[in-house]
């Protein structure tokens, strides 16, 4: 290092690696508080008293129930079918990839509601999927819990492959081939090598889809419409709710919030701790 | 080289992807809610009778107006009517089901008028303090049927039909007027020994979805995805391209929807909203319910 830039490096804030002293945390306040303002309105809004009152509705528990059954299956369908395309999207070496990628992105942008309509018009009884599924074999997707299923899996699919993309994209290639030299085949490189080096990954994309799918509503609302313990999820509920009874409402909401909050905290306090291992 | 032909691969793949998502939305059937053109030439046919543009008064401003779904039609038509004669004027409305429309009042959405399919939900935003009681009018009515798709998969011939088993059913949410009016409907006819005491409970039964506006229900049953469904006459009156059938409930089961109207007393402009109200109760703004399939109760 020559000597001016060691008396730049002396004098400069940049010695802290922060070049404005901490500016930024400042800065960055109002935005934090932007979105923890309504949060806490929310929680303010309901009595400990009035939560447990309203736990005790039957709505109030048939749609956390819908919401457990469904979202544990859509999110393990998306890492199923998600997976081999997001192994597709790590390797950047194909022509179809652009087209596969934006595909992939699709859905992410969309308004659910168009999700919705699409997702109807494609299962529906008449739709281009639905129609021969119907005629054929009678079943009919549409307002099932497997609507519900469906469109989750399509709203949330993407959070799981982009984040699952990168980590497939950021295991060593020379440590492959290393394994490879050494006997590894091709399940065990991904079971043994790939997996557990995305790892983070994976899980943080897993999770990331998972809060998607609970919060999803309305795709859910025009593909699988509203039924009370058949396809009324919580967000469908807080919807209804907001018309119906505020504390039906409140009570998922604060609810629906506390589990998205310390289910992505924990998640992401695992995850540095699982980077941060030698 | 290859990465060029590569490229233009590339480029050849997206061009037929798009040309198929266009060739499948032609020929996909275009939803219910799509603007109607036999709508529009319907009410410009209207608006060209001398007798209802010589009534138009003279307003300008901006206007809010909350207005209930199956006053959609109607209210529109009215407003490029009203707005086409008064250049100043722009009226904006916020359509939705008028138990959402007294909720978002009660939370202080600002609005000039309010128009419900209801007393109740009318009652609602009253009770909010925004509307001072007594200053509410009736100015129209509406009646419930039932509708089915042309192909009429269920094989519904009579009201009976609507509690044969495994029929799909879909009604608007007990919330919203018009699913409060269904069950009303079921009510009744569950007293008539000749539908028999259990024909609520059967009917209900078939219910795959509590929609939240009437405009949800119709759309669910012009794409075929409901053997059934209850909406207002009026609603059912939208269908143009008659992918939907009609069956009256005769008169005795029938419940009457009776639609007040309101100005806000908090309104920034009470002579512009009152004179909107005013309107619609006008021989021209209830020519143009009537027009849409609306009973007319002002005379």
């Amino acid at each position: 290092m020559t000597s001016r830039a060691k008396s730049l490096k002396l004098t400069s804030p940049f010695a802290s690696g922060d070049p404005f002293n901490g500016l930024w945390r400042y800065l960055s306040m109002p935005l934090l508080a932007f979105v923890a303002v309504p949060l806490v309105a929310l929680l303010v809004q309901a009595t400990p008293s009035e939560l447990i009152a309203g736990l005790q509705s039957e709505a109030v528990r048939e749609a956390i129930w819908m919401t457990a059954f469904t979202t544990p299956i859509s999110t393990a369908l998306c890492v199923l079918i998600g997976t081999p395309v997001a192994l597709m999207l790590s390797r950047k070496q194909h022509a179809g990839y652009y087209v596969a990628d934006t595909i992939v992105d699709l859905p992410t942008i969309l308004p659910p509601s168009v999700a919705g309509l699409a997702l109807l018009l494609a299962f529906g009884r008449h739709g281009l999927v639905g129609s021969p599924l119907f005629t054929l074999f009678g079943i009919r997707i549409a307002f099932t819990p497997v609507a519900v299923i469906l469109a989750q899996t399509f709203v949330s699919v993407p959070f799981y492959i982009k984040s699952a993309a990168i980590g497939f994209a950021s295991v060593n290639r020379a440590l492959k081939e290393a394994a490879c030299l050494d006997g590894c085949g091709p399940w065990e490189l991904f079971r043994y090598v790939t997996v557990p080096i995305a790892w983070p990954a994976l899980v943080s994309g897993g999770v990331m889809c998972w809060c998607r799918a609970i919060g999803e509503f309305g795709a859910t609302i025009i593909f699988a419409g509203n039924y009370p313990g058949r396809t009324q999820t919580m967000p469908l509920a807080i919807y209804i709710g907001f018309e119906m009874s505020l504390d039906t409402a409140l009570t998922l909401a604060i609810i629906l919030m506390g589990f998205s909050f310390f289910g992505l905290l924990v998640v992401k306090m695992l995850l540095s701790k699982y980077a941060a291992r030698p | 080289m290859l990465s060029k032909m590569r490229g233009y691969l590339l480029v050849g793949i997206m061009c037929l992807a798009l040309l198929g998502v266009a060739a499948w939305l032609t020929l996909t059937p275009a939803p219910a809610f799509a603007q109607d053109p036999a709508v529009t030439e319907e009410a410009a046919a209207v608006s060209a009778s001398p007798a209802v543009t010589t009534t138009i008064p003279t307003m300008s401003g901006n206007l809010d107006v909350a207005a209930a779904a199956s006053l959609t039609e109607c209210f529109t038509e009215m407003a490029t009517q009203l707005e086409g004669a008064n250049p100043d004027l722009k009226i904006t409305f916020n359509f939705a089901g008028s138990q959402q429309l007294a909720q978002q009042i009660n939370q202080g959405a600002p609005a000039d008028v309010f128009a419900s399919a209801n007393k109740k939900q009318m009652g609602v935003a009253i009770e909010s303090g925004r509307i001072v009681s007594g200053t509410e009018q009736i100015f129209t009515s509406n009646r419930l049927v039932v509708v089915y798709p042309v192909d009429n998969p269920a094989k519904i011939a009579t009201l009976h039909d609507l509690a044969k088993p495994g029929l799909h059913l879909v009604l608007a949410a007990a919330e919203v007027p018009v699913g409060q009016y269904s069950i009303e409907f079921l009510d009744k006819a569950a007293q008539d020994p000749d539908f028999g005491a259990t024909y609520k409970d059967d009917v209900l039964k078939n219910v795959v979805s509590y929609e939240q506006n009437v405009k949800a229900v119709l759309s669910k049953v012009v794409l075929g995805e409901a053997d059934a469904g209850i909406v207002y006459s009026t609603d059912a009156a939208t269908d143009k391209e008659g992918k939907s059938v009609v069956m009256d409930i005769p008169n005795a089961l029938n419940s009457v929807a009776t639609y007040p109207i309101a100005v806000l007393s908090d309104s920034p402009q009470p002579e512009l909203a009152q004179t909107f109200v005013d309107y619609v109760l006008s021989p021209a703004g209830q020519e143009q319910l009537a027009a849409f399939g609306f009973i007319t109760v002002v005379k």
